[in-house]
């Protein structure tokens, strides 16, 4: 057996590992702020630095975290903060079952593993880096990408947490959590049945504001989700 | 705080709770089919176009209460910093898909209104 080229080249990196890493770091522009605004958000919420970094070990999804931050923040019940996280994350199903052939050769334990590193981001460059480059090693491309994000999620947790015990309240640095969400939806509603999904779980929400419970975000979120169904439906 | 048996999360333990709960479903979302693959390869095509419309239907529903607060008057409604920022964002947004620029746009719009235009 000969030692991997690659891996002398890059010292403690492999080349497939570091071509994730590599890929990934354009995106990371884009998570840092989003990192930030979970910690700032955290010490909004009441949560200290060891809770707010658990959240981020823990769950891991930033939407999410963000949405459970911004109801513990407004005493939302148990039930509530954990129905809506779970909607938000809904999604990552899709990612499991579109990325599963991908990893159909490994371990169930070592599989296990790599589900933990499953994002948007790290989903969406490994699918696409596959598809370009078959001989590219599955898990250690996707363990480089997924591991970048992992890091910076991090470490810009922390930050955002030292940062929001810092700065006024009057600053409204917590408005910078609903446009990390703007930007995420903008590109999200890229035809007809999902621009009217998200004009109706928006104004949706706005007119449940005053629902109890908190429950105008996952009223929102249903009936948007409805309404681009049948958006759909009509359309055809 | 409404409704008295509802569990207001205003210390560790609840919040935790939270956090392991949540923390629990996204995994158990995200290792589904890759576990699975062999016995379900597929998605079903109805859940399929389900989840299709969970991102923009959730991220509206928590832009926008953040944005509009419904008022007595359209005008009261429309006149507000928050709002204004959010529209000078996503006009951002669209055009650069860019985070940085998005906050960086709605964060000095804010300030410039809060402090400055309606100060």
């Amino acid at each position: 057996m000969t030692v991997d080229g690659d891996r002398l080249a890059d010292g403690l990196l492999d080349g497939d590992v570091w071509a994730g890493v590599r890929d990934m770091s354009p995106l990371l522009f884009g998570i840092v702020p989003f990192a930030l605004v979970a910690g700032i958000a955290s010490v909004d919420a009441g949560l200290g630095l060891v809770e707010a970094v658990g959240m981020s070990v823990i769950v891991f999804a930033g939407a999410s975290q963000l949405a459970a931050l911004d109801l513990i923040e407004s005493n939302a019940p148990l039930a509530v903060v954990v129905g809506t996280a779970i909607v938000i994350n809904l999604r990552v199903v899709m990612y499991s079952a579109s990325i599963a052939p991908h990893f159909a050769e490994y371990g169930r334990r070592f599989r296990a593993g790599l589900a933990y590193l499953l994002t948007d981001q790290a989903y969406a460059l490994s699918v696409a880096e596959f598809e370009a480059n078959p001989e590219r090693s599955r898990w250690r491309y996707y363990a480089g990408a997924g591991a970048a994000l992992w890091v910076v999620w991090q470490v810009g947790t922390v930050v955002g947490v030292v940062v929001g015990a810092s700065v006024p309240d009057a600053w409204g640095l917590t408005f910078a959590v609903p446009l990390v969400f703007l930007a995420l939806l903008v590109p999200a509603m890229k035809d007809r049945p999902t621009t009217a999904a998200g004009v109706a779980g928006g104004t949706v929400a706005v007119v449940a504001g005053g629902f109890p419970l908190n429950l105008g975000l996952l009223t929102g979120a249903v009936s948007g989700v409805v309404v681009g169904l049948l958006t759909e439906v009509v359309g055809e | 705080m409404t409704g008295g048996s509802a569990l207001p999360l205003g210390d560790s333990l609840e919040v935790w709770v939270a956090i392991l709960l949540i923390g629990v479903a996204t995994y158990g979302f995200r290792i589904s089919f890759i576990h699975l693959f062999g016995r379900i390869d597929e998605v079903p095509d109805r859940i399929k176009r389900l989840l299709r419309y969970v991102p923009p239907a959730v991220l509206a529903a928590l832009v926008l209460p953040d944005l509009v607060t419904l008022r007595p008057s359209v005008a009261a409604t429309l006149v507000d910093e928050r709002l204004i920022a959010g529209v000078a964002a996503g006009a951002v947004a669209w055009r650069t898909e860019n985070v940085m620029a998005t906050i960086a746009t709605g964060m000095v719009t804010l300030w410039l209104f809060r402090f400055v235009v309606f100060a």
